[in-house]
């Protein structure tokens, strides 16, 4: 199989596996026991936070383990909206292409009384400092803005970001899922109050995640129970979890650039031979995106039966249709960034990783083109387009 | 796997995809926006269906269920095949997942679309209410859902 679906998640890498197996097999004590065992796994469990706490350049009291991305983000809006809360600020900024974690988290605030205002992103998919510098009000309680999309790659301007709301003395929240492990994140350069990471986008395991919280945050526990994570986060430690986040952070970080390097190469062959296919467009911004990151809508054409026919070929992708959404609506990420419903409809990302060959990619430039030609033969929408009764949009 | 092992083949190897130059009846039922838009050809000789083909733009499902309504109304008496429902599609196709049973109503109005064309070319007297597309209903349905 070719691989291409990293923003949805990775593999997870050997020597990760290798850093976490003792802590299942051999020191699986309680992080809370008194023991010997309770305390060495205690100590290990320590060592990842400050190994973590090192890579985004914070401190290691600064660094909560939660179980993934989704809670980093529930748990840092829903704090700062209590915090906000008591001093009378309700009103909340953010973006239209945030990750349903926040999105959901959002609405359910909005439903109590908070005010959001969601900044455009253009067709570029990114932000504008003016908006926000714009947005900003009395009541503002908090800025969370992600740092890198899941879907189209953008990365936005978050040190920016984060200058004008330390400025104006806005807690500034950031889903960094997609970009810690990838690009380099400094809380403090970056005047980032609040960070959300998953293990799972960096060759780390599914299941275990960090929220930084700067040590002036007060945070709100959504989970009760014991004293574990400075209180904030109930439930026996997922020791070995968090060691194999540590590890694969902290080897993402070492090896970032020269994987950059290599998967930008790949990247760009991809971008540029696909983009060949007529009537296709990239989605996000050509250079303000992910290494990684390849995005295209290929008008006529509709996305699960593209994946499932990629899926025949081995190749593992991904689509922002609203066939594969579950829902009826297509990605709210492609909608924001302009594209029409049915352009939205044949969307395809390919997300790469440090394990992407050459030979796949070079496969998958060979295939692609093909399944697409194929669906639009079969297309009343791409034979409209074609005949001239419908217009093309791209 | 999201769909069983015919509906698969039936969207791998679609049966009679294409046109008919000249078709008796064509009818095209959907909603770019909802994702699905099915395009039934059909050939009548002698008040039977000899010919009937289809183009879809939609997911595997409504690839799948275009193809096996195309089988099904193949070699029926008009007024049969009009009648084939989409249930009578999916148990054909032995199920499909919930939340893809909505496409395969498009196929059955798709079917009904395409008679109604030929009716209409060939001055057939139907039933009006009967033959109002329910489609855009269907649609604006799942809108509200
Ligand atoms: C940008 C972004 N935020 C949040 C999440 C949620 O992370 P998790 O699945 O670990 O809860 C993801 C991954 O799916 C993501 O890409
Ligand atoms: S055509 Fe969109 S879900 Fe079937």
């Amino acid at each position: 199989m070719i691989y291409l679906d990293n923003a949805g998640t990775t593999k997870l890498d050997e020597k990760v596996l290798e850093a976490m197996t003792p802590y299942l097999l051999e020191e699986y004590g309680n992080a809370s026991s008194l023991h010997s065992m309770g305390q060495k796994a205690r100590e290990a469990l320590e060592k990842a936070r400050e190994q973590v706490a090192k890579c985004i350049n914070a401190k290691p009291r600064e660094v909560y383990f939660t179980s993934g991305g989704s809670e980093g983000d529930s748990q840092a809006i829903i704090s700062a909206c209590r915090l906000g809360e008591r001093k009378g600020k309700k009103h909340i900024i953010s973006s239209k292409i945030e990750h349903h974690a926040v999105l959901h988290t959002l609405e359910k605030l909005e439903k109590e009384g908070f005010e959001v205002t969601y900044l455009d992103v253009y067709d570029n998919g990114i932000v504008k400092v003016e908006d926000l510098k714009n947005a900003i009000r009395e009541d503002t309680a908090l800025v969370t803005i992600m740092f890198a999309n899941n879907e189209i790659g953008t990365i936005q301007p978050v040190e920016e970001i984060g200058k004008i709301c330390r400025e104006r003395g806005i807690l500034f929240h950031s889903d960094a899922v997609q970009a810690v492990g990838h690009i380099p994140v400094d809380v403090e350069k970056m005047n980032i109050d609040m960070l959300s990471i998953a293990g799972h986008k960096f060759h780390g395991p599914k299941g275990v995640g960090v929220l930084y919280a700067r040590s002036n945050v007060l945070l709100t526990a959504l989970i009760e129970g014991g004293a574990q994570e400075r209180g904030k986060r109930g439930g026996t430690e997922n020791v070995a979890g968090a060691i194999g986040l540590a590890e694969a952070l902290n080897m993402a970080t070492i090896e970032m650039e020269e994987i950059n390097k290599k998967q930008l190469v790949l990247r760009d062959r991809l971008i540029s031979e696909l983009s060949k296919i007529p009537h296709s467009i990239l989605n996000g911004d050509r250079e303000k995106r992910l290494a990684n990151n390849v995005n295209m809508c290929f008008e006529g054409i509709e996305g699960e039966s593209l994946l499932l026919l990629l899926d025949d070929e081995g190749i593992c992708a991904s689509s922002g249709s609203a066939c594969t959404s579950g829902s009826l609506d297509p990605s709210h990420v492609l909608l924001a960034i302009g594209r029409p419903h049915e352009v939205a409809h044949g969307s395809l990302r390919l997300t790469l990783s440090k394990y992407t060959t050459e030979e796949e990619i070079d496969k998958t430039i060979q295939i692609v083109p093909k399944v697409v030609e194929y669906l639009r033969k079969m297309s009343p929408v791409w034979d409209q387009l074609e005949k001239g009764v419908r217009k093309h949009v791209i | 796997m999201l769909y069983s092992e015919k509906v698969m083949d039936h969207f791998r190897n679609p049966r009679n995809v294409g046109e008919i130059e000249d078709a008796s009846g064509v009818g095209e039922v959907g909603n770019a926006k909802c994702g699905d838009i099915m395009r039934m050809y059909i050939k009548v000789e002698n008040g039977i269906i000899t010919d009937c083909k289809f183009m879809t733009f939609g997911c595997g499902s409504a690839i799948a269920t275009s193809s096996m309504a195309t089988e099904l109304v193949k070699g029926k008496p008009v007024e049969e095949a009009v009648k084939i429902t989409n249930q009578a599609v999916v148990e054909a196709l032995g199920g499909l997942p919930a939340h893809k049973l909505h496409c395969s109503v498009l196929a059955e109005e798709a079917v009904k679309a395409a008679v109604k064309d030929y009716y209409d070319k060939n001055g057939i007297a139907y039933d009006q209410e009967e033959y109002a597309s329910h489609t855009h209903e269907i649609v604006k349905d799942r809108h509200e859902k």
